[in-house]
């Protein structure tokens, strides 16, 4: 590279009128947003935008994926992680479209990620040129807001409406699609100073008059209970969260994203709650007067049947999006807002009350139906202790991003997460292949931080080429792979429901110890209990990547299940 | 409860290219039925205006909207459902008709203040404004008449003012 033209080309903060490309006004926007990492994978339309990247890589460091879904998955743990947005690059074309599970997935978990990708020249758009997709025609319903940008002059605004967008309201994806010659002009326009869209007001502080209503509601309930959702934590009000819990002494259960926005050590924490929930959750819910639910959607896997869900309960429901409120659940105090705004006018208002009576019943369902009891398993390493060893190894302090399956439900139960954003997963999308990517934008938001992907063998295969990533980026992520040699959620139901035909269950593996080593990773195999504890302890003090493939029970089940379609009573718990 | 019946919903909407996609996308996604859609410019530039009429029980619609206010570039969205509106529809329908016939489609045309706006040897287009009601008696009416083609508008709406109290005093 010759100095010679070196005015604009890596100036981020250029001066208004400086003239700049549109691949720098996109790293521009990036750096005045604060996200110094980008995930993605480069082709022929995106190329202009890489060698804007080329100059600015002391500010931004750009983390070339094997796979842009992986590119996708990494920008949201990385958003997760840090609450700001993750971005994410393609190419034209294959690229953009390799990432469009991944905006599905962000917009399903309320995850802000920004989506670069290249098109097609504007003159070739439309022509079926060689690599073009129509992707924001595929994005619209996958996305909170799209644009194709037709004119570099419009770029500056449109990347502030889109950091803006993904990160605020309800979070989620914005794909922006960015044809190779608009990369390449230049503009002298700049971002404006304050976003300004018409047709987005997302609210602030809830309803004066029915926070009061929802304090009466609460104060006047036996049995209420707080049900903990993903909003908490992209609002930042475990605090508050916390407080409203001691001062009414009411007890908290989660949803699955809700994991770790409440301490799940206090006495208040009631864990999890749904189909694959800790049966006291679940009786707790049968039995309210006043379901208070917090930053969450009522999801079917939450709620399971609608008509033994808190019936006859009082429902105050807290939302930033009004879409959500109503939707599932007749609400009686509907309140759209942020929740820490909304939670801070509530909780002066809540009278701090004995619930000594309801508290004693829900313990003594706790006491009666212990869900996270491990059961003794001389032959077999279970899945769960593989959990229960990295809580422990970690003295609870790891952030463990899951898969989809049995894995992810054993991470979600076998370990106390005591914080929020300490525990990720998938939820709404539920895509296998996320975990690994994933952990990897996890650990770049925070390389201080212990991060563990625990995934099963199934989900590993779908983004393993990421082995190579890890290695090459020396991302020090322990990667725990729970290897049943099964689909084992799979597995499971043509178990319970399908009477053990088993079909498309079974997974013929390599040896992912080998595998890893392949890629340049640190890789142990493990099959007995003690070679299994053994290897945690090792990888949690190996200053490196790590993969262990640790053989487990191929045949556990998760419990609790609360079968589709049926009650809390007909919830199937651990025989043995 | 549950009853399904059509609702008015008038929307603002930035007039961007795909603004009208999105639309379409959400209603298809989410499963709400359109009987009808029309878009137009509104009075101000860079703005149209969508009335669409959507099939359901109060819940769903009022869900749709939510849905619909939630996307960027829809500014807002009113349901004029039972709400002092004026709504109307244009209908043209080509109908065949011998020359002996015309003046009886001629007459039943007039009644419902239609008009004849094109009449060639073997057929007459009608041309009929308003209620959708209306236009769909219109058609009752003449099903004696091989109707060769129909084109229509969709309904279009707009609230009313209030008019306040006869006497003119202010509303206490
Ligand atoms: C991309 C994708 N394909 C298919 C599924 C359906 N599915 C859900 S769980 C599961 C099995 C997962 O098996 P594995 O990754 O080995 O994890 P385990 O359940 O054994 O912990 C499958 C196939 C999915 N969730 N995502």
């Amino acid at each position: 590279m010759s100095a010679t033209n070196g005015q604009s080309t890596n100036g981020s903060t250029a001066a208004p009128g400086t003239p700049r490309t549109g691949g720098e006004v996109v790293c521009d926007a990036m750096l005045a947003a604060g996200v110094d990492v980008i995930f993605g994978m480069p082709g022929g339309a995106s190329l202009p935008f890489y060698d804007s990247l080329y100059h600015y890589q002391d500010r931004i460091r750009h983390v070339l994926i094997r796979h842009e879904q992986a590119a996708g998955f990494a920008a949201n743990g990385y958003a997760r992680a840090t609450g700001k947005v993750g971005v994410a690059t393609s190419t034209s074309g294959p690229g953009a479209t390799n990432m469009v599970t991944c905006m599905a997935n962000d917009i399903m978990d309320s995850v802000g990620v920004v989506y670069i990708t290249g098109q097609v020249a504007r003159p070739a758009i439309g022509s079926d040129a060689f690599q073009e997709a129509d992707v924001t025609g595929i994005s619209i319903p996958i996305t909170k807001h799209s644009y194709l940008v037709m004119d570099v002059d419009d770029l500056p605004r449109v990347m502030s409406e889109a950091f803006h967008l993904a990160s605020t309201g309800r979070p989620g994806p914005v794909h922006v699609d960015i044809p190779k010659d608009v990369f390449l002009e230049t503009t002298t326009e700049t971002a404006p100073d304050q976003v300004n869209l018409r047709g987005y007001r997302p609210s602030k502080v809830g309803n004066a008059r029915m926070v009061r209503k929802a304090a009466e509601v609460i104060n006047a309930s036996e049995r209420p209970i707080i049900m903990a959702g993903h909003g908490i934590d992209i609002s930042g009000a475990a605090e508050e969260l916390l407080q409203l819990a001691t001062r009414g002494s009411i007890p908290v259960v989660s949803t699955l994203h809700g994991v770790g926005t409440f301490p799940e050590t206090h006495p208040l924490s009631f864990g999890m709650l749904g189909m694959h929930g800790l049966a006291y959750a679940n009786f707790s819910m049968r039995q309210t007067d006043c379901i208070i639910g917090l930053g969450t959607r009522f999801d079917d896997r939450a709620v399971g049947k609608e008509d033994e869900f808190g019936p006859g309960a009082k429902v105050v429901h807290i939302d930033i999006d009004p879409a959500e409120i109503g939707k599932v659940l007749e609400t009686d105090v509907p309140i759209v807002g942020d929740l820490k705004l909304t939670l801070q006018k509530l909780l002066p208002l809540i009278e701090s009350r004995d619930r000594t009576p309801w508290l004693d019943q829900m313990n003594g369902w706790r006491r009666d139906h212990p869900s996270l009891k491990i059961p003794d398993s001389p032959d077999s390493v279970l899945p769960q202790e593989v959990v229960r060893a990295i809580y422990d190894i970690s003295g609870g302090e790891a952030r463990v991003i899951a898969d989809v399956g049995q894995n992810q439900m054993w991470a979600s139960q076998h370990f106390w997460y005591e914080r929020p954003r300490m525990f990720f997963s998938a939820g709404g999308l539920g895509p296998m292949g996320y975990a690994l990517p994933a952990a990897m934008g996890v650990k770049l938001a925070d390389e201080s931080q212990d991060v563990w992907c625990v995934t099963g063998d199934g989900g590993l295969l779908i983004n393993i080429q990421e082995f190579n990533t890890l290695a090459a980026e020396g991302i020090n992520v322990k990667v725990a792979v729970l290897n049943n040699a099964h689909l084992g959620m799979i597995r499971q139901w043509q178990e319970f429901f399908y009477e053990g035909r088993y079909m498309g269950a079974f997974l013929d593996n390599p040896d992912f110890a080998k595998v890893a080593q392949a890629f340049g990773l640190h890789g142990v195999g493990t099959s007995s209990r003690d070679e299994m504890k053994d290897a945690i302890a090792m990888a949690h003090e190996y200053d490196g990547p790590v993969v262990l493939d640790l053989h487990v029970d191929r045949v556990e089940n998760v419990y609790p299940m609360i079968v589709p379609g049926t009650g809390v009573n007909s919830v199937i718990e651990d025989p043995r | 409860m549950n009853g399904t019946e059509t609702h008015t919903l008038v929307a603002t909407v930035a007039d961007h290219p795909g603004v009208l996609t999105r639309v379409a996308s959400l209603f298809r996604r989410r499963g709400f039925n359109i009987a009808s859609l029309a878009v137009g410019h509104s009075e101000e530039p860079g703005y149209s205006r969508m009335t669409i009429a959507v099939e359901g029980s109060a819940e769903e619609v009022k869900q749709c909207e939510k849905q619909l206010y939630k996307l960027v570039e829809v500014v807002s969205v009113r349901n004029l459902t039972g709400a002092p509106a004026v709504s109307r529809e244009l209908a043209m329908i080509k109908v065949r008709v011998k020359a002996t016939e015309r003046p009886g489609l001629a007459e039943i045309t007039d009644i419902f203040r239609g008009e004849i706006v094109d009449v060639s040897k073997t057929s007459m287009i009608v041309q009929m404004t308003g209620a959708q009601s209306k236009i769909d008696r219109f058609l009752d009416v003449i099903t004696e008449y091989p109707i060769e083609e129909i084109s229509r508008t969709g309904v279009i709406a707009i609230a009313r003012d209030d008019v306040g109290p006869r006497n003119g005093r202010a509303r206490g």
